[in-house]
Parts: C-alpha cells; sequence; structure tokens
C-alpha cells in the first residue's frame, strides 16, 4: 500500500510544483492510512532529494540511467508502472504538467487505472474515489468518481498548498534496466529559453492585450514584469498578430495558468482567454472600457489608458517594494 | 502516407455552460457543437501536408466517437478538406472507452500518423490520445507544435518546461498536438461544402468497454469577490492594495 508521486526534475533540481505534488500526494496517503513514495528519474542529488522527505515523502526511489536522459513516453509509463506494482500503490499522483500529461494516460492503461486529470482538491471521499476537477475549461468542476482499485492523479499546477514535515525519510537508490527496443524517441535538437521567468512557474503575471494597440508600445509590461519579478504574458489576438510569442499566450488553447496575481492590460477578457486564467488567486485589470467582461473576473481594477496608468503603477511598485 | 486525425465534438467556447436540474448533465438547449480547438488545428495541419505533394501525404481521414447527433460536426471536417471519415456509434463520456474504441478503429485499418488535440474544451482530460498509442504499443509524441515532413521523414517540436525539442519516432506513432501546429484553423469553402455531403462516413459499433470513470456532479465555479476600483490618478493605491490587502507582491 502506497501513494506514489511522480517528481520530475529540471536538471537535477525541483520545482514548488515537485513540492506541491508531494504535499498533496503525503496528505492523500494520510487519507488512505498509508505513506507516500516518490519517484525521481535522472541525476539528482542527496540534498535536493531530501527536500522532497521534507515535504511529507516517505520514501524515495532514485533512478538514474543515462537511457532515461530523454523524455520517452513508453519507457517512462512502463517504468513508473512497474515501480506503481512493486510498491504497491492505490494512488498515482503526476503534474498535469506536459511531462504529466505525456506519460499519465500511457499509465492508465498499463495498469489500467481511471484518471482524474487537472485535480485541483484533496479526494472528496475515498469511497467511492471521488476527484475535483476541471471541466468545460474552467467554466465548471466536476466531481469525478474513479471505479478502478488504482487510480491517477494529474494536480493542476498552483493548486494545493505546501505543507512542510520534520518527519524523517529514507532515499533509496535503485539501479534499473531499460530494454533499448522501447525507447523510440530522437531528439534531434532542443532551444531552450534562459533568463526568463517561465510562464508557468511564475508568482506574478503581467499580460497585454489587443489594447496596447501596437507591439511598439510593450516596453511598460515588460518594465513592470521586471519590477514585480513576474512573467509576461499577452492575449490571443496579440500572438496570433506576430506582436508577441505564440509561448506567452494564455487563454484556452494557449496556456493554462494559476499565478498569485495576473494583471491584465488593455485585454478586454473575452471567455476564452478567461478559461486560461480564471483560476489565478487574483485577477488586476487595467482597461479603457468600464464595461469590459475582464472587470468581472477581476478583484482590482483600474479604468484607463495603460500607456498613462502603467508608468504610474511601475513607479509605485518600484518605490514601494525598496 | 495516411493521417488519421480524431476529432471530438465540443460546445462552442463562448457558449455559457449550464447544467440541468441534479447538475449532472449539460443542458445542451441553444449550444452550437464545433470541432474541439485542438482537432481542428490538428485536421488544418494535416490538410496543409497534404497539399504539399512533397509530404507524400495521400490521404486525411478523421475519426469521432459519438452519436449520430454528431454528424453535422463531421461533416464539417469533410467540408474543410478531410477525404473520409469514421464514427464509433457511442456517447463519449470517460477517456478510456473512447481510446478503446479509436484503437478498435486502428486495429482495422493502418494510419502512419495519428494526431489528436491536446484536450478536448468540454472535459479537459487530455487522455485520449496517450491512451490510445498505449493500447496500440504505438510510440507517442506529446505537447507537439510543430510538424514536417523532408524527404519520408517526420520531425516534430515539442513544447517542454521553457523550450522546445525537435523529435522524430518511427511511424505509426500518435501526436497529442496543441497551440503552434497550425496557426489558423482551415474554414470550409463553399465547394468543400458542397462535396462534403457526398463524402463518405463509416460508421463503426463500439465495442464493448467499460467506463474508468464516471462524472456525478457538475459544480459552476464560486463568483468571485466585486471588482474594486482604484482612480487611475493614484496607482499607487492599487500597489498597496496588492502589497497589504491581497499580499501578493
Amino acid at each position: 500500500m502506497s501513494v506514489l508521486v511522480f517528481t520530475e526534475n529540471w536538471d537535477g533540481r525541483f520545482k514548488k510544483l515537485t513540492f506541491e505534488l508531494v504535499s498533496y500526494a503525503a496528505k492523500t496517503a494520510e487519507m488512505l492510512n498509508t505513506t507516500a513514495t516518490a519517484v525521481s528519474i535522472g541525476k539528482v542529488d542527496d540534498a535536493e532529494l531530501k527536500k522532497l522527505g521534507s515535504y511529507g515523502a516517505k520514501k524515495i526511489i532514485a533512478i538514474e540511467n543515462e537511457k532515461l536522459n530523454i523524455l520517452d513516453n513508453q519507457a517512462y509509463s512502463a517504468l513508473i508502472a512497474d515501480l506503481a506494482k512493486e510498491e504497491g500503490a492505490q494512488v498515482v499522483v503526476l503534474s498535469n504538467n506536459n511531462t504529466g500529461k505525456a506519460i499519465a494516460p500511457r499509465l492508465s492503461v498499463r495498469l489500467k487505472a481511471g484518471i482524474g486529470s487537472g485535480v485541483s482538491r484533496l479526494p472528496l471521499s475515498l469511497e467511492p474515489f471521488t476527484v475535483y476537477k476541471r471541466t468545460y475549461s474552467g467554466n465548471a468542476f466536476a466531481h469525478q468518481v474513479i471505479k478502478t482499485p488504482v487510480k491517477i492523479v494529474t494536480l493542476a499546477q498552483n493548486s494545493f498548498d505546501l505543507t512542510e514535515t520534520s518527519d524523517s525519510s529514507v532515499i533509496e537508490r535503485r539501479q534499473v534496466t531499460v530494454d533499448g527496443e522501447i525507447l523510440k524517441t530522437t531528439v534531434k535538437d532542443v532551444q531552450k529559453q534562459t533568463g526568463k521567468i517561465l510562464l508557468t512557474d511564475a508568482d506574478v503575471v503581467v499580460s497585454g492585450g489587443r489594447g496596447m494597440k501596437s507591439p511598439d508600445n510593450w516596453a511598460p509590461i515588460v518594465e513592470l514584469a521586471q519590477a514585480l519579478g513576474a512573467a509576461t504574458a499577452c492575449s490571443r489576438p496579440v500572438s496570433d498578430e506576430g506582436w508577441r510569442p505564440h509561448e506567452e499566450h494564455t487563454g484556452q488553447t494557449g496556456k493554462i495558468i494559476a499565478p498569485n496575481l495576473y494583471i491584465a492590460v488593455g485585454i478586454s477578457g473575452a471567455t476564452q482567454h478567461l478559461a486560461g486564467i480564471s483560476s489565478s488567486k487574483y485577477i488586476v485589470a487595467i482597461n479603457t472600457d468600464k464595461d469590459a467582461p475582464i472587470f468581472e473576473a477581476a478583484q482590482y481594477g483600474i479604468v484607463g489608458d495603460a500607456m498613462k496608468v502603467l508608468p504610474g503603477v511601475i513607479a509605485a511598485v518600484k518605490e514601494l517594494r525598496k | 502516407m495516411k493521417i488519421l486525425v480524431c476529432i471530438s465534438n465540443v460546445p462552442d467556447t463562448t457558449t455559457k455552460i449550464k447544467f440541468l436540474e441534479g447538475n449532472n448533465k449539460l443542458d445542451t438547449a441553444g449550444i452550437q457543437w464545433v470541432i474541439n480547438p485542438w482537432d481542428e488545428l490538428s485536421l488544418t495541419r494535416a490538410l496543409e501536408l497534404k497539399d504539399d505533394a512533397s509530404t507524400g501525404v495521400k490521404s486525411v481521414t478523421v475519426a469521432h466517437v459519438g452519436s449520430a447527433a454528431s454528424e453535422p460536426t463531421i461533416r464539417k471536417a469533410l467540408a474543410i478538406g478531410a477525404d473520409d471519415a469514421i464514427r464509433v456509434n457511442m456517447d463519449a463520456t470517460d477517456a478510456y472507452n473512447v481510446a478503446t474504441q479509436l484503437a478498435e478503429v486502428l486495429k482495422k485499418e493502418q494510419f502512419d500518423i495519428v494526431l489528436c488535440g491536446i484536450e478536448s474544451s468540454d472535459y479537459n482530460g487530455s487522455l485520449v490520445g496517450g491512451m490510445l498509442s498505449e493500447m496500440l504499443g504505438m510510440p507517442s509524441v506529446s505537447a507537439v507544435s510543430g510538424i514536417n515532413i523532408a524527404n519520408g521523414e517526420v520531425v516534430l517540436t515539442r513544447e517542454i518546461d521553457g523550450g522546445k525539442e525537435v523529435v522524430t519516432v518511427p511511424s505509426p506513432f500518435v501526436a497529442v498536438v496543441q497551440k503552434g501546429i497550425a496557426k489558423e484553423p482551415r474554414i470550409a469553402a463553399m465547394r468543400g461544402i458542397m462535396m462534403a455531403r457526398t463524402k463518405p462516413i463509416k460508421i463503426c459499433e463500439p465495442v464493448e468497454c467499460e467506463n474508468l470513470t464516471e462524472i456525478v456532479t457538475f459544480e459552476k465555479p464560486e463568483p468571485r469577490a466585486k471588482c474594486r476600483f482604484v482612480d487611475a490618478e493614484n496607482p499607487k493605491q492599487l500597489v498597496e492594495l496588492l502589497m497589504n490587502e491581497a499580499k501578493v507582491i
């Protein structure tokens, strides 16, 4: 019996989302009177692995194998499925990020386990096992029953508070053999963004819409983001026009984000845009149109021209956050 | 080379979502149904590849799991340019069941590339493409934002945290597709709409499969607190509120 949690690393480091996952797995394990076991694949040192213990993992299984240096969906899901069986996992927890989405459905078939994806709360009940998940692109949430003996949950980012513990944990380094036959993915090239705060990791996001009128007007958006240590984002028309790269597009068909603070500048707030940001803890809107739907989603708002309002906001941030 | 695009039938993205009494079923009154946005982009890209003779793509088929009520959505896909369609006659409620049905389709007919949208805008599962590939023992690549074919080799771009990777996998494979794959969804022209009427839709009966999950209730998100307006002349107050009241900066 256990709750198994897959903990992805980035160049040997975990992120806040990893600790959210482990906190979630530990709490779920507590409900089931069992413990959480974390699985790490890749080169991660003991000090970093220990952090998983401080968020509630009792056992940390660390696997290093150079064949697993690139993400091959089949190889990863086969390995995690085997570990889930060995550990007698009742629940397997993964992130709802790109990696989790790549592995979880394959794992579901291997373990014949139903999945709740994009879950944002602890199980609502254990019998039947019911999860709370996002549906209709954030316009509704569903209580979904998972009927299989083994359950898989993918957790929405920034939806679960970190819980620290001083309980002890053990690190188990395991050797695994990876059948070369199963590896099908060849990576020919990698392009990484460097020195930028990633939109999906950011606690604060400053986002511009068509109301900015021209790509030449983006300097204050970037400046405000820098002053706040925030990531920059944009609405769909802006990325479609090529004013900003499509990686910045937040909304239903772009990135779905849930920062603590989302500042929407010159964004009217179409349903499709709100679908990507509605899980933000706070939304601030700056818009010339007082009837724009973004103000219905926002907790704080300024009616005014962004180019006139933003310099004052930037100056205030610089002054007050000294 | 043959491409299969799996399509889902979803409420138009501007729909105000309501549920029937009991909150366990969508109120479909007045809803306009459309091709799931990511599936529509996949279809667009598949057709672009077919239009380019150098790719060797000979046909684009769409597959859909749904009742007869979703035929207008299939016809739309045919009008946009798909050559033919397969519909498995079953209401889609559980991802595992849907993937099982699509796997049956793929056991009967070979395709080189299978495209699935990264999620459907109704259940937001991100599950069917990955499940399907595992059921068939095929490789899968997820979060695909680009697909190109040169000299018979299919090259995919996948999004990773903070970047992109250019990858290849042997065919047949499943690509789970997201934004970026095509710029704008292709729109049906009048000629396409006329031609779609005579294009074949093959109907298959579902195979036996149990649902692994079931939605028992829907609820609407909690309403947010009303917007508090700050005077445009006093942006400092906004920053103070964010620091001291919301405590988010």
